[in-house]
């Protein structure tokens, strides 16, 4: 250092103009390392459609199947469980599935594009649990003594009616999702393509 | 010392700061006199650090991270813990070591965390021992959360799936978040291995600097003691403080009798109760997991629970954001906010001995509710136990963000000029 102690303006220049540069080589480094943490071509590729035959689904059963690693469930519902979803209208939360749920087929009263048969991912849409099934009810359901049937998520305690429509003051936030699928013949399903995207 | 060994050690010297970091961090530090056994939580939490760490090194010798099923249909990584259990020699305790001693390290921890409550050891001029602890906090726990989900147990893979999803709350950037932390759409394989390497590299590098940084910042201005008084103050002719103590070897033979207890306990619940009642180990994560189907009733392990029951207890949409949203920021803020206690407590001492009665009785009530907090969060949710929660959740932000009223018009005791002994 010499005897001069003023700040060489020239220099100290230089030295912000190398640094900005090392700083943006350094972001540059980064973007593959954070590119490495999305989903890899093979996680994007497993989203295949899931075809199942419903033939064997009486009234009131449920079948889950798995389609992008997730569980969707596949309900029969009767006329008595569609009938509750009127009792439940003025109970849940988005009783006409204004949120985008459900693609445009299943926006209406039953979620569905048969009135009977529901297809709904089983994921919670509060933290992804998968919820319980609980078609009994009334008190016997050990949900609440006036419950009209559905589903019970055993994290938290949201509850669905059996259109996956949430009720009012729990935590999850949205209905159900219903997936995107389309009917390939009178009982069999495919789950995860419509032929509309 | 012979004059050869006293040549290698100024060789050394010469070299490398040998001599002066013994003496400066070990037999020339001047600790209080006065340390009860409040004080064996510090070394204790160094010791289960070095237990982790060494269980952790063997395990993973035979620990495999992967999802996918084998020729039996179980999942690899779930089939490699078992394996570890029945044919590894040895590796039974090895594993059961590491499993218990997740839970040893959250009791040392949290009892080392109540001392410093207890003493004032947050205060001035200890703030940034302090921070280094609340990150020391932060790193366990996500190391802890990590950790857990490879047993790829039901309670791993559910687990793992509301705690990531508690990122998707996050408006506007939050379900592109939970993708790149899952690296995938769902928790899966890809996820198994990055929690994997996060847990056996990344967090343990940074929660072994943490300590570093933790013990570096505590040599640099000397122990808190439970009277709360910097004996610094009162220098001897020597210039060491009158009631300070070489750590070696007064308090490095203290401390060996608090490992001694710990290791009786410690070794009693690994042989006797591994899995702690279902506390340490949960039962349902001895079923492999299974993506169609949660357990009915999944709660978080036992040190989580009070954080995830202030999670729960939010249950009001506010500012057009879900409820989901603020519960994620109640539990956040909880933890954080522990960080601030240096710049909350305005009590003209340090030490509860001479805090007054207020205090007391607001610490008493704190403890009380984290308790119930915690009792609450293993609990499947009811409106009763709901309400329960909130309240307590409540007086948790309350004991934080009222302390600067609380602890000014405390009518406290005069703090003595040294330590009491």
């Amino acid at each position: 250092m010499s005897v001069d102690q003023k700040v060489d303006a020239g220099r100290r220049q230089l030295l912000l103009v190398t640094s900005a540069a090392g700083g943006v080589g350094a972001v540059a480094a980064a973007v593959p390392f954070v590119a490495s943490l999305t989903p890899s071509e093979r996680a994007k590729a497993a989203g295949a459609p899931v075809e199942v035959d419903i033939s064997k689904l009486g009234p009131g059963q449920m079948m889950t199947v798995e389609w992008r690693g997730k569980p969707v469930w596949i309900i029969n519902r009767t006329k008595e469980m569609l009938e509750s979803l009127k009792k439940t209208d003025g109970e849940v939360s988005d009783p006409n599935s204004d949120k985008p749920m459900q693609p445009e087929y299943a926006k209406n009263e039953t979620r569905s594009i048969k009135p009977e048969i529901l297809v709904a991912v089983g994921i919670c849409t509060h933290l992804g649990c998968s919820p319980s099934d609980k078609f009994k009810t009334g008190a016997e359901s050990g949900v609440s003594p006036d419950w009209a049937g559905g589903f019970l998520c055993p994290c938290h305690g949201s509850t669905f009616d059996l259109a996956g429509r949430v009720y009012k003051s729990k935590p999850a936030p949205d209905n159900l999702e219903i997936p995107p699928h389309k009917y390939l013949a009178d009982t069999k399903i495919l789950i995860g393509e419509d032929g509309k995207a | 010392m012979t004059t050869k060994s006293q040549a290698v050690l100024d060789w050394i010297d010469a070299r490398f700061p040998l001599t002066s970091t013994i003496k400066g961090h070990l037999t020339e530090y001047y600790a209080p006199k006065n340390f009860n056994f409040w004080y064996f939580f510090g070394s204790l939490a160094l010791l289960v650090l070095v237990i982790q760490i060494v269980t952790g090194i063997f395990l993973v010798m035979h620990y495999k991270p992967d999802a996918s099923l084998n020729a039996s249909g179980v999942p690899v990584a779930f089939a490699s813990v078992e394996y570890i259990m029945r044919d590894v020699p040895g590796g039974w305790i090895i594993r059961y070591m590491h499993s218990t001693g997740a839970s040893a390290f959250f009791i040392v921890v949290y009892l080392h965390m109540f001392r410093g409550l207890l003493y004032g050891s947050y205060r001035k001029p200890r703030e940034l021992i302090w921070i280094f602890g609340t990150l020391i906090f932060l790193a366990l726990m996500a190391e802890a959360f990590m950790g857990y989900l490879l047993p790829w147990g039901q309670m791993s893979f559910w687990g793992a799936q509301v705690i990531v999803n508690l990122f998707s709350a996050i408006p506007v950037i939050g379900p592109d978040l939970s993708v790149v932390i899952r690296g995938d759409f769902v928790v899966s394989d890809a996820t198994l291995n990055r929690f994997f390497s996060f847990h056996v590299i990344a967090v343990p590098l940074i929660l072994i600097g943490l300590v570093a940084a933790h013990i570096v910042a505590l040599h640099e201005v000397g122990s808190n003691n439970p009277d709360g008084v910097e004996i610094k103050k009162k220098k001897g002719a020597d210039g060491h403080p009158l009631d300070g103590i070489p750590f070696h070897p007064y308090y490095t033979v203290k401390d060996i009798v608090g490992v001694v207890g710990f290791l009786i306990v410690f070794s009693f619940i690994v042989f006797f109760a591994p899995e702690g009642g279902g506390y340490f180990l949960e039962f349902n994560n001895f079923i492999p997991a299974d993506p169609l189907k949660t357990p009915p009733h999944i709660a978080p392990v036992w040190y989580f629970t009070p954080f995830y029951s202030i999670l729960r207890a939010v249950t009001y949409p506010l500012l057009g954001i879900d409820a989901k949203f603020w519960g994620v920021v109640a539990m956040g803020a909880a933890v954080v906010i522990i960080a601030f206690l240096p710049w909350l407590d305005r009590s003209p001492v340090k030490s509860i001995r001479y805090k007054g009665g207020l205090f007391k009785a607001i610490l008493a009530v704190f403890v009380v509710c984290f308790f119930i907090l915690g009792y609450l969060g293993v609990l499947p949710p009811t409106p009763g136990r709901t309400l329960v929660s909130q309240i307590c959740s409540v007086i948790y932000f309350g004991f934080f963000l009222l302390m600067p009223w609380y602890s000014k018009i405390d009518k406290c005791k005069p703090e003595p000029d040294r330590v009491t002994g």
